[in-house]
């Protein structure tokens, strides 16, 4: 089948769409957007989070024809030309980021939070991302780029 | 495979009639599990996200009528106030992006014993309404699902709406799992205050082949209430009589040993959860005193 949606803000058409593939499939094999991660296929790990029609979601999860006409939002979306987001930014500084796998997941969980709410308490961050799994970091680290990238797309003041 | 995608209710239910053995999907969080590990290759799936009755919910008078495409997220913004205990449990589902296309209508069709939104639906005598061409009828929770992941929806029907008492007095939901977040209920407990009635709603989950009311405790602890007149005097309960009533309800279950829990540790823990749950929503009812 055909499918036609408008991903990080251009109109993208896919012929030869299988009925039972998932978004995640599409945007990785079909639009050539590798950000979004495929591992466990069942919500589990987050690492193939992306916004679809402004909600975050795991790709893995829609099927691609819910898609259709829809909006979608993609790490890839994120940076304006060459440069980065805040969050990605934070999570370079804070290294924040290891073996990379779990990063684009976290970012737009972490992207998502700070829309909601520019203030995260810690709670409210860990409850944020726990659908998000990191098998390197042990988590500390993207507890720090959160920290910072709130202080970076917010108005506090930048402590360093 | 077959892709449909009905854009309304009356197109969803000719839909389901004229394409028998459609797969309803919403959220996918259930049916894309089962498509990506090629478990199920059914001959047609059934879009139901571009259905707008279905995201609607509104009151009948103290009842609430909620559509089966309502999410947790949902759940929890929107409707907080009039069922806490279905909020509480909502809060518990996976995670933000789990919640935010996980419906309470797929909670049901899928009908999992560790289903998180089913206790606090059976502790209130929610009604499923359910819907073909030929019409709509509404089932009581408790005779709409038969057993682990049965229902009683037949080929040509969809999961409209539930149908739900609003809260009349505090509602509880409490869970065991390995974490706080990301866990299917090794077991699982939705406890609601009837002040009005006089009466006790408790739902054992994942502690069984379906969730079940706990009917004996229930009215054991129904009969301490009323004998030592606490509900007029907002009076403490006594820890014997709580720590019977947690026996009562572990008594009550009916678990299995598998991979999150084994049966011995599922009955006792429920009658912690019950313990715990009842005490938190009698100190709430006690404080509205």
């Amino acid at each position: 089948m055909r499918l036609s949606c408008r991903v990080n803000g251009e109109d993208r058409q896919v012929e030869g769409v299988w009925e039972g593939e998932s978004l995640l499939y599409v945007l990785r094999e079909r639009l050539g957007l590798p950000g979004s991660k495929n591992a466990c296929e069942q919500g589990e790990c987050g690492s193939c989070s992306v916004y679809l029609g402004g909600v975050l979601v795991c790709s893995c999860l829609v099927l691609a024809g819910q898609a259709e006409g829809c909006e979608i939002l993609t790490v890839e979306g994120l940076a304006e030309g060459e440069a980065l987001h805040p969050v990605q930014e934070a999570f370079v500084e804070t290294g924040a980021v290891q073996c990379g796998f779990c990063t684009p997941g976290l970012i737009i969980s972490t992207h998502d939070l700070l829309e909601r709410n520019p203030d995260p308490t810690d709670a409210e961050i860990r409850e944020a991302l726990a659908g998000n799994l990191c098998r390197c970091t042990g988590y500390e680290k993207i507890l720090d780029a959160v920290r910072l990238a709130t202080i970076r797309t917010g108005t506090n003041e930048d402590p360093s | 495979m077959e892709f449909l995608q009905p854009g309304s209710w009356r197109e969803a239910l000719e839909a389901r009639a004229a394409y028998l053995g459609a797969k309803p999907i919403w959220g996918g969080t259930d049916v894309m599990v089962e498509l990506n590990f090629d478990r199920e290759r059914p001959p047609y799936l059934l879009d139901l996200t571009r259905v707008p009755e279905l995201k609607e919910w509104w009151t009948e008078g103290r009842r609430l009528r909620v559509g089966a495409g309502v999410t947790y997220t949902r759940a929890i913004e929107e409707l907080e106030d009039r069922l806490p205990g279905l909020a509480i449990a909502s809060r518990t589902v996976g995670s933000p992006q789990i919640r935010n296309r996980g419906t309470i209508g797929g909670n049901l069709g899928s009908s999992s014993p560790a289903g998180d939104a089913l206790p606090p639906l059976y502790a209130s005598d929610a009604e499923v309404e359910v819907a073909s061409t030929g019409g709509t009828r509404r089932v009581p929770v408790a005779d709409f699902i038969t057993g682990p992941k049965k229902n009683v929806l037949r080929e040509d029907e969809l999961i409209a709406a539930f149908h739900i008492p609003e809260a009349e007095g505090p509602q509880q939901y409490s869970k065991v799992g390995p974490r706080n977040a990301m866990v299917i209920a090794v077991c699982c407990l939705g406890l609601t205050l009837h002040p009005e009635r006089r009466k006790v709603g408790i739902c054992v989950g994942s502690a069984g082949p379906t969730p079940f009311r706990a009917i004996e405790a229930e009215q054991f602890i129904e009969g301490v209430l009323v004998e030592e007149d606490l509900w007029e005097s907002y009076g403490s309960i006594d820890e014997r009589a709580l720590a019977r009533f947690g026996t009562l309800v572990g008594e009550a279950t009916n678990p299995i040993d598998d991979i999150r829990g084994s049966a011995a540790y599922r009955a006792h823990a429920v009658g912690v959860l019950a313990r715990r749950a009842f005490g938190w929503a009698w100190d709430e009812y006690r404080g509205g005193s």
